[in-house]
């Protein structure tokens, strides 16, 4: 089984593995996909395996890995086994937009992250694997038209850093990222380019709800001086949203940007 | 196991034996989530982590027992523990760890 595992995560395809930890079969497991109607391995019988399947796909869908207990037979409200259920969720995704002098930066401390990392910008030049060599995918491709493409993939654990500071690419790029359901929408700027972008924004329809999701100008205050202190603002800002603790984020702070 | 895939396949295909240890269930304060995992090899080589450092050294030794007994266990590592263990976590939670050996 553990040459399935290794390919499933290879190829970062979401599945559950489910291993008896207490009672009899201890150590037995079973491997559940999403799309795979078929199950690969065995906890003992068929009807545990289709209880713990089904529990193994709820687990999954949620992101998270615990213990389930169960009659022999996969009845609820017994506990005769113990088995532990670990999700194994495709990582995050990150699309940094603006092959800029943040985004090497920002691509290292996504990758430690764990993120899955895509950088894009229309610039054919700048847009190179060489440029960024620690990000998964670079893409020489206006944002708005990459957003199209993948955006429906984007979910609450995704983020978007719009990075270009350039109003004729991050006002398409800001509009295709609010159709899709992505957690994070980090915008930089200087005050001033923002307050320029939000104009811009609503007189393309943005409402005041949706101006909401963007943080903008992007990053936690922190007063950061170079790419890196940058960087680290922008996932501080990520991770305190995740976590709803509160934070001095720019988009609520006034006074300069850098320290 | 993501984080240790490069090292278990390495560590497999040099035929050595192998034993996993994962974070199953968490109490209280804990560094790590369930699905947390390390592995050990016969060498007593080490990849992954189960905690911010405070029980992994005892892990080995468990994970070097399992190597000789085959056999697969929790095991419970916590401050609120009756002296069972020496070590705990010093952020006082109580985690609860699956062992075996990667035999499948």
């Amino acid at each position: 089984m553990f040459e399935s595992l290794s390919k499933l995560l290879k190829e970062e395809t979401p599945f559950a593995l489910v291993t008896v930890i207490e009672g009899t079969n201890k150590g037995a497991k079973l491997l559940v996909q999403p799309l795979e109607k078929s199950l690969e391995g065995t906890l003992g019988n068929e009807s545990l395996d289709r209880v713990a399947a089904r529990d193994a796909l709820g687990e999954l869908a949620a992101g998270r890995s615990g213990v389930r207990h169960y009659g022999l037979h996969g009845e609820a409200r017994e506990e005769a086994i113990q088995v532990f259920i670990e999700s194994f969720a495709p990582p995050p995704q990150m699309l940094i937009f603006g092959a800029v002098d943040f985004t090497g930066a920002l691509v290292k401390v996504a990758k430690v992250l764990g993120y899955r990392v895509t950088v894009c910008d229309a610039r054919e030049i700048f847009a190179t694997k060489k440029r960024f060599p620690q990000a998964d995918e670079v893409v020489a491709d206006w944002p708005n038209r990459l957003i199209d493409q993948v955006g429906y993939s984007l979910d609450t654990q995704d983020a978007i850093c719009i990075l270009t500071h350039d109003n004729k690419f991050d006002v398409p790029a800001v509009l295709a990222s609010l159709k899709t359901k992505v957690g994070y929408i980090g915008v930089m700027g200087s005050r001033r380019t923002h307050e320029d972008r939000l104009e811009r924004l609503k007189e393309s329809g943005v409402s005041e709800k949706e101006i909401t999701r963007l943080r903008s100008p992007i990053g936690m205050d922190l007063g950061a001086r170079t790419p890196e202190e940058t960087a680290i603002s922008v996932v501080s800002e990520i991770i305190a949203l995740r976590t709803k603790r509160p934070m001095h984020a720019l988009k609520d702070t006034a006074g300069p940007i850098h320290g | 196991m993501r984080e240790i895939l490069g090292d278990l396949e390495k560590w497999r295909s040099a035929g050595k034996q192998i034993v996993i240890a994962r974070v199953v269930d968490l109490e209280g304060s804990g560094p790590r989530e369930p699905g947390a995992s390390m592995a050990v090899n016969e060498d007593g080589e080490v990849a992954g982590s189960v905690s911010g450092g405070c029980v992994e050294g005892a892990v080995v030794s468990e994970a070097l027992q399992i190597m000789e007994s085959k056999d697969r266990r929790i095991v419970t590592f916590g401050y609120s523990d009756d002296e069972a263990f020496a070590v705990g976590l010093t952020c006082g939670g109580t985690i609860h760890l699956f062992l075996e050996p990667l035999d499948w």
